[in-house]
């Protein structure tokens, strides 16, 4: 009776966790894996305007994206951009932690201004620095402040010498994301026994020693996911680039994401799907290879 | 890449602009899996029909900006007899649904797309031939738009309003310098110069310098173009030398740059930021109300062994090979923009301002009668070249629309932009080719 009721527990067990997980499990499969594996199928295929291609053309697609100047710039500019943007916005928004951490008044009020702008949809604020902030006209906010220096209106996005352009996307960027990775180390803050800043003080210890030999080894596995986050936001770049940049007549061979070029080859009228995901899987090697490498040169987590 | 980046756009995009339709690429994605507008009804036999027998026809749209434009096309839809016909209003990024939608069987009966089919539909057998449907009104078309649409002999679009790109001037601004309008680029270089002053610029370009714009002009200024039939047409002394004017306007900071609103709008003319501007036929009703008569109009310049000119472009009517009844959907797009020529007129200047694609309506059109927009009309005629050609693929666009860019903005060596390009285009005319 007992060993019947516990296999019947263990069935609705199993027949709930298919009944939760199920439909999830499906849509990753779904829409995440298929897609996945039909895209690395499509790389081997010429597959113009079509899924279901027939011509087997081996590691030709791979070929022409190698040796595609353009692509390759775009991966380059994307690893700079990167090795930029991860540490920067790792450092503001550990900092904005730390001091909306300390701050014993409204505390509440500034958590919600540092984080508001994470909800804030991307292309929207894509829209504002184009067109407003960083317009190039001289009633723009950034060009009207310089006019009161003196300072004639700077075209931002038209001139690429110097690439003032590079200043308005990556302003764009911290401003939408500081906010999102200052709530994951604010939470790892909290998550800091009170009982071992205590000890420290009892033993002296103050300011940055605090820091680098407490709150700092405390915060490593949330370090780790922020950095990992912020190395595949990177690499994924696609909706202020592609807002604040692409005009009328295209998206400038500059600051021209990866995923922003392979949109074009194969989702544009391009339709070239087999040297789009050809692409698509060299940009995914690519990230797995240099997150794999962080995680093992910075030992970040390991022990966690 | 663009494409033209967008590669390949359109002229009449603008009116997907005009709604603030950019970076809509959610809603390109909505749109695949939508509603067909075929009706429910098909028959097992896979030929669509109600059950009266009539044939069902789904006619794609992209969202046209101005006021009216879908009633006026519903109302062309629910005036043809012998089929019904539901017509469906996309918006988004228009050309890649639908170019999605023709690899599956939800796609549309007839469309419209930028410039007629891409090379890649023809060779993939996506869409009908026309040909026939013409008749003997074939050359009242606007010739560089029945060029753009026809591979291998065969016509695979029906053209249905013109849209192109002029220099327009403001007459007072040139008279008080002293200035005619400049018929050569070297006139055009100096009156630029002449015409900047403290808070005015010559000339407004678009905010890339007229990069995206400009290339082909310069090409067909020097007597060159994209592609000669099945060649590279631009791989010759005259290139290196055209594409630099438009770096020595850049140097010479006699471009406007920076505007809030694009070349497709005239305020940078209208609010006197500019002298001259490069700009749509579709502004001149913008430009005349708010400059009366003190505006001009001229094509782009020529150099010394070329001609002037102005880009043309068209959205074409096509015919998906996968209609239910392709017979049906040939009939029906010869009966709209090939016969009904009052709804032809209608559609052209009713709702925006554009020329019938049919040459011989436009005289009819009492809004294209006189003035700049005659002037304008008589260009398409005179001078017009297709924006891009057919065989000028989204790869060789971009390629294209790089090159632009480094040299108009940053000052690249013209000679060796286009040795490179060179290569990229050829290989992809032999796969399209080939």
């Amino acid at each position: 009776m007992l060993t019947r009721l516990r296999g019947r527990t263990n069935r609705d067990a199993s027949l709930w966790f298919w009944v939760f997980v199920g439909p999830f499990f499906a849509g990753l499969v779904l829409f995440i894996y298929v897609p996945i594996g039909w895209s690395v199928y499509l790389s081997f295929f010429e597959a113009y305007n079509t899924v279901t291609p027939t011509e087997f053309v081996g590691l030709a697609n791979y070929r022409d994206m190698l040796t595609d100047q353009a692509f390759r710039d775009s991966l380059l500019t994307f690893v700079v951009f990167a090795a930029f943007i991860v540490p920067t916005t790792f450092a503001l928004s550990l900092l904005t932690a730390l001091l909306v951490a300390r701050t014993r008044v409204m505390q509440a009020f500034f958590r919600s201004v540092f984080f508001l702008p994470v909800a804030c949809s991307y292309v929207v604020a894509a829209l504002v620095w184009k067109m407003s902030i960083f317009s190039g006209m001289s009633s723009g906010a950034a060009n009207a402040l310089l006019g009161l220096a003196g300072v004639s209106p700077i075209p931002w996005l038209s001139i690429t010498d110097p690439p003032w352009y590079w200043l308005v996307i990556v302003s764009a960027r911290l401003w939408l994301q500081v906010g999102f990775y200052m709530i994951l180390f604010l939470a790892a803050l909290q998550r800091v026994p009170v009982t071992l800043y205590e000890a420290a003080a009892i033993d002296g210890a103050e300011g940055w020693q605090v820091f680098r030999h407490i709150t700092w080894p405390q915060l490593l596995p949330a370090s780790t996911a922020v950095l990992l986050l912020l190395l595949i936001n990177a690499f994924q770049a696609f909706d202020e680039f592609y807002n604040i940049l692409a005009g009328f007549s295209g998206y400038p061979p500059y600051a021209r994401p990866p995923l922003v070029y392979l949109y074009y080859t194969a989702l544009g009228s391009g339709q070239n799907f087999g040297d789009g995901s050809a692409g698509a899987v060299i940009l995914t090697v690519l990230i797995a290879v240099v997150a794999l490498a962080q995680t093992r040169l910075l030992r970040l987590g390991g022990r966690d | 890449m663009a494409r033209p980046h967008r590669p390949l756009p359109s002229l009449s995009r603008r009116r997907v602009l005009a709604l603030g339709g950019v970076g809509a690429l959610g809603a390109s994605l909505a749109a695949c899996g939508d509603n067909t507008g075929r009706g429910g009804s098909t028959s097992p036999d896979g030929a669509g029909s109600s059950a009266a027998g009539r044939p069902q026809i789904a006619q794609w749209y992209h969202q046209y900006g101005e006021a009216g434009t879908q009633e006026a096309v519903e109302r062309y839809a629910a005036d043809y007899g012998p089929a019904d016909v539901t017509v469906s209003w996309k918006p988004g990024d228009y050309d890649q649904s639908t170019a999605a939608s023709l690899l599956t069987d939800s796609g549309p009966d007839v469309f419209e797309y930028g410039n007629g089919p891409t090379i890649d539909m023809i060779r993939g057998d996506q869409v009908a031939d026309l040909t026939d449907l013409f008749g003997d009104t074939l050359d009242d078309f606007t010739p560089s738009l029945v060029e753009r649409m026809t591979y291998d002999g065969k016509v695979w679009a029906v053209p249905q309003v013109v849209d192109t790109q002029v220099l327009v001037y403001r007459r007072s601004l040139l008279e008080q310098a002293g200035i005619e309008p400049p018929q050569q680029i070297s006139e055009l270089v100096e009156a630029a110069r002449e015409l900047t002053r403290d808070d005015v610029k010559g000339l407004f370009l678009g905010n890339d310098g007229g990069a995206g714009l400009l290339g082909g002009p310069m090409l067909w200024a020097a007597g060159l173009d994209y592609l000669d039939g099945e060649r590279v047409g631009f791989d010759s002394a005259g290139a290196p030398e055209a594409l630099a004017v438009l770096r020595t306007l850049w140097t010479d900071e006699t471009v406007l740059l920076g505007q809030a609103k694009d070349w497709f709008d005239p305020d940078a003319l209208t609010s006197g930021r500019a002298a001259m501007q490069w700009t749509g036929l579709w502004t001149f009703p913008m430009i005349a109300e708010a400059l009366g008569d003190d505006f001009g109009v001229i094509p782009w310049p020529a150099m010394e062994g070329g001609s002037p000119s102005v880009p043309v472009g068209a959205y074409g009517s096509c015919v998906s090979t996968r209609a239910s009844d392709v017979q049906a959907a040939q009939d029906f797009v010869r009966w709209l923009w090939i016969e009904q020529t009052d709804k032809q007129l209608d559609f052209a200047t009713a709702y925006g301002f554009h020329l019938p694609s049919r040459t011989s309506l436009v005289p009819e059109a009492d809004v294209l009668s006189s003035g700049p927009a005659a002037d304008a009309a008589g260009y398409v005629t005179d001078h017009g070249h297709a924006q891009t050609p057919l065989l000028w693929t989204p790869q060789s666009a971009t390629a294209w629309s790089d090159m632009m860019n480094r040299i108009v903005r940053d000052g690249a060596d013209p000679q060796a932009e286009l040795d490179a390009l060179v290569p990229i285009v050829e290989a992809e005319l032999e796969r399209v080719t080939g």
